[in-house]
């Protein structure tokens, strides 16, 4: 029978080391059946996160041979045989214990986002042609890929930053045809919108195919920029009224 | 001073999925102080992987479409034996509850005159869920997530309640520990709401998550409430039956929504065949009107064109598709074949796209070129804890639920969609029942010292024993007994042997330990959750063993009958009698004339 060996980060608070460990390969198999194994066979210790096992909850998240992705959905065949493969927590965040990180300051940087607020006198009437792209972004699992690898928050620590799963909430609910609030100011001050240089690292990661960047980030820049910078496009909101 | 944390709130909502988000939205919204707990992170629950829809009549797809006929479906789906009022409210409810979700920001897909659109789903006699492509929870739970959390809503996450306590025969508060660092807690409250879902991880193959071990099935049945039609237990007709690794994982009844066909190794269309006499005249009898229905649903258009048969209710299509296989039938790996193939290619993935990803990245298999290999999956319990329909009240002072761990809605079978808008319909009454009674209770109850150290000291043994029993191997014990002898069909004998071992495995448990300490083990939580497991399924044979006969979901090979005269009116109820089970046949409330006359009326038409 074929096997794997699994390097997986074990340990606490930062504090650890790398163990291997051997796993036979079941056709179809991915890396969280193996990390699955490891705790049936070796160890019921190693700490996990998991729910769907079907890439909808966003849970499994991990580096995988460096790159950040779902556990659930890295399939164990595309690595080749003998190879070793890493398994380590994401690491934008403070470690707790072996492959579970601390994503609490996501649900905190949601918190500040101000809410959908439809129009009072909406009769929600509308159309898919405009709810397509509000769609897109609404697919957003909450994995924390796209915030693991954006440099901002990773390398500068730069937690005044949203982040881009949050460039792509705020996007979401900015775009619905029914919502009344201006955010650009908010983005601006708040969400440290202008941090962002558009490396395109979190659209890459993304399991959901939302193109962060180019539908998400980008427009809001330019929200932004029209609101702040733009002193004729300014005057002409004032005229005729916003143009959601 | 005490080595836990203390909380205190009026209303405790165990369970963040949608049915404890929309209750704690409401009792929030009522003025008292809401505290809201679950084992995972914020937006994980179950809720999240629902895919194909939410059943509510809006009638937007099909006009004739009310409640009176969603209210019928319901009934007839769960053959009769549903609480008849929580089906009606149910069925009252559900459209305005989805309406207010659109109002909280959800996005549903839209009909070509800008309303919410609705799609076909087994045993819905009319186009009637609301859906978001195939990723409705998703949208659902972030939806009443954000809600929740701009309400001021208190959320303990990757928290786990072992124990409910009580003042009396009143609810009290709830004991648990944080996963994180194993820290304990102890929960103040006035009243409690159960949101904890269901109990698949009883099951070895199941579409469940790690959370589904029937948790708050155990802390009512502990506390002293019922826990009503245990027997009940849904196994979804399509699971994915290939890779190993993936086996059971979903394949949303949207395919067969949406067209999709389920043939046999030979090519034969074999749902035909399964058709209930009492049910044969609501769907097509031949490709031709099976295929023009599906092109009129595509097309947004009426048609005269009865259902595919593929639309059967999920108990006689899970039973067809084993009946296939065990007749040497089925398809390479156990299953039968599901094809969607035959339409364009570009509809299929904006139509079903995690359905299309789920099957490309994990099985290898393009859904919009070829066929899909199905087989059934433990998915769902019907069975939970009884509660008073109009305020999800237990017979528990102060103890609520409501969601997958409730019983009562959906009798012996559940259709699909029917879950979600179960989710708010009761979630929102359960949530307002609570809040009501924690503003109406007089005084504070008190917990007692004794009943918190008992809790402690019974999440601490497993660790005290580091060379006991493992856990692990425990649970997979229990997963054979559980698919072996209290499956998908039944039988005396089989339920009895699985009785006795379950028995056996009770007095193992005593004996399971775990290494390590208390800090994210996963292994001694499962300590935990076999206890709750082990309650579930002893309950779940205990009724099934009873009920003799076969209706909905439950099959006895040796009782093949639908028994009307006896068994159609009455609930098994399962109690605590100190250490033993209890188990009664209580009546089945009575429905009012003027509801028994909508099926004594003419059937309703096809759209
Ligand atoms: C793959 C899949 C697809 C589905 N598709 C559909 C569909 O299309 N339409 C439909 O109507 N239904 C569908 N269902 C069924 C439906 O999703 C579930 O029945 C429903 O979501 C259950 O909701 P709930 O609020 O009762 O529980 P859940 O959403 O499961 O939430 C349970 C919550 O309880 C918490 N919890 C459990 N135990 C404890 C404890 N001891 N302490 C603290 N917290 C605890 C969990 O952490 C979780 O937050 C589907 C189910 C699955 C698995
Ligand atoms: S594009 Fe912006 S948000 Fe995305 S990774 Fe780069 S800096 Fe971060
Ligand atoms: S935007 Fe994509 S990568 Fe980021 S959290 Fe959402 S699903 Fe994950
Ligand atoms: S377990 Fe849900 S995304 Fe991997």
């Amino acid at each position: 029978m074929r096997e794997a060996l699994l390097k997986v980060f074990r340990g606490e608070k930062d504090n650890g080391e790398y163990v291997t460990y051997k796993v036979p390969i079941e056709e179809g198999m991915v890396v969280l059946d193996a990390i699955h194994y490891i705790q049936a066979m070796y160890d019921p210790n190693l700490a996990v996160r998991w729910n769907c096992k079907a890439a909808k909850c966003g849970s499994c998240s991990a580096e995988v041979n460096g790159r950040p992705s779902l556990m659930c959905k890295s399939r164990m065949d595309k690595f080749v045989d003998g190879e070793e493969i890493t398994v380590q927590p994401i690491k934008s965040f403070p470690h707790v214990k072996d492959l579970v990180s601390d994503v609490s300051w996501n649900y905190r940087a949601n918190e500040k986002i101000p809410a959908f607020t439809p129009a009072p006198d909406a009769d929600w009437t509308f159309y898919q042609e405009d709810i397509d792209r509000v769609q897109e972004f609404r697919k957003c699992i909450e994995c924390f890929l796209c915030q693991d690898v954006c440099h901002v928050i990773r390398d500068h620590d730069r937690k005044d930053f949203l982040g881009p799963r949050f460039m792509v909430r705020s996007a979401g609910l900015d775009m619905h045809p029914l919502d009344t609030v201006e955010r650009a100011k908010f983005l601006k001050e708040e969400g440290g919108i202008g941090l962002c240089n558009i490396t395109k690292c979190c659209t890459e990661v993304c399991p959901e195919s939302i193109h962060i960047t180019d539908n998400a980030i980008i427009p809001l820049k330019e929200r932004v920029v029209d609101e702040f910078y733009d002193p004729i496009a300014k005057f002409l909101k004032s005229v005729f009224g916003n143009k959601k | 001073m005490a080595d836990y944390e203390i909380h205190e709130h009026d209303v405790l909502v165990i369970g963040a999925g949608g049915a404890g988000l929309r209750a704690a939205i409401e009792a929030s919204s009522m003025g008292v102080s809401v505290g809201l707990v679950c084992k995972s992170l914020l937006g994980k629950a179950h809720t999240v992987m629902a895919e194909g829809g939410v059943a509510a009549a809006l009638a937007n797809v099909d006009p004739k479409d009310g409640w009176e006929t969603h209210f019928q479906d319901t009934m007839k789906g769960g053959k009769m034996l549903n609480n008849w009022r929580m089906a009606q409210l149910h069925a009252q409810e559900a459209p305005e509850r989805v309406k207010e979700l659109e109002r909280w920001g959800a996005v549903f897909d839209r009909t070509k005159n800008g309303k919410i659109l609705q799609r076909a789903f087994g045993g819905h006699t009319y186009k009637r869920l609301c859906h978001v492509g195939d990723r409705t929870g998703l949208e659902m739970i972030r939806t009443l997530q954000d809600r929740g959390v701009h309400q001021g809503i208190k959320v303990y996450m990757e928290c786990c309640v072992s124990r409910l306590l009580k003042d009396g025969d009143k609810i009290a508060g709830a004991f648990g520990y944080y996963r994180e660092d194993g820290r304990f807690v102890l929960f103040k409250a006035k009243a409690i709401v159960l949101a904890t879902g269901g109990v698949g991880k009883s099951f070895t193959v199941t579409s469940n998550s790690w959370e589904y071990t029937g948790d708050g099935h155990a802390l009512a049945y502990d506390a002293g409430a019922d826990l009503i039609d245990m027997e009940f237990v849904q196994f979804h007709p399509t699971g994915m039956v290939w890779p190993p690794g993936v086996r059971g994982i979903l394949v949303t009844e949207g395919v067969r929504g949406e067209g999709g066909i389920l043939r046999n190794k030979d090519g034969e269309r074999f749902m035909y065949k399964y058709l209930p006499e009492s049910t044969k005249k609501d769907f097509a009898e031949t490709d031709e009107e099976a295929k023009r229905w599906v092109d009129a649903a595509l097309a947004g258009q009426q048609t005269d064109a009865r259902r595919p048969p593929e639309l059967s209710t999920r108990d006689n299509v899970a039973r067809a598709i084993y009946q296939e296989v065990k007749a040497g039938r089925g398809s390479p790996h156990g299953g039968v074949f599901l094809d969607i193939s035959y339409q364009d290619p570009e509809r299929v993935k904006k139509k079903l796209p995690s359905m299309y990803h789920q099957f490309k990245d994990l099985a290898d298999v393009d859904i919009t070129a070829g066929p899909m290999e199905v087989g059934p999956t433990m998915h769902y319990i019907m069975g939970g804890v009884r509660v008073d329909a109009e305020t999800a009240q237990t017979r528990v002072p102060g103890l609520f639920a409501a969601g997958e761990c409730s019983g009562g809605m959906h009798g012996a079978n559940r259709l699909g969609g029917n879950s979600l808008s179960d989710l708010i319909v009761f979630g929102k009454r359960a949530g307002a029942g609570a809040a009501e009674y924690a503003k109406k209770l007089e005084g504070k109850p008190t917990v007692s010292d004794d009943a918190v150290k008992a809790a402690q000291e019974e999440m601490e043994a497993p660790l005290s024993r580091p060379d006991g029993k493992n856990p692990y191997d425990i649970a997979k014990q229990l997963n054979q007994i559980m698919s072996t002898h209290v499956g998908i069909y039944r039988e005396e004998k089989e339920l009895e042997a699985g009785i006795a071992k379950l028995e056996e495995l009770k007095e193992q448990v005593k004996h399971v330990g775990v290494k390590g300490n208390r800090a994210y083990n996963p292994g001694w939580h499962l300590c935990r959750d076999l206890r709750n497991m082990i309650i579930c399924s002893e309950a779940i044979a205990r009724s099934a063993l009873s009920r003799k006969e076969s209706r909905g979901a439950h099959s006895r090979l040796d009782y093949e009958n639908t028994d009307d005269e006896v068994w159609g009116h009455v609930n098994s109820a399962i109690s605590r009698d100190g250490d033993k089970m209890k188990l009664e046949l209580t009546p089945k409330p009575e429905m009012p004339a003027e509801l028994k006359a909508l099926f004594q009326k003419k059937e309703p038409v096809n759209a």
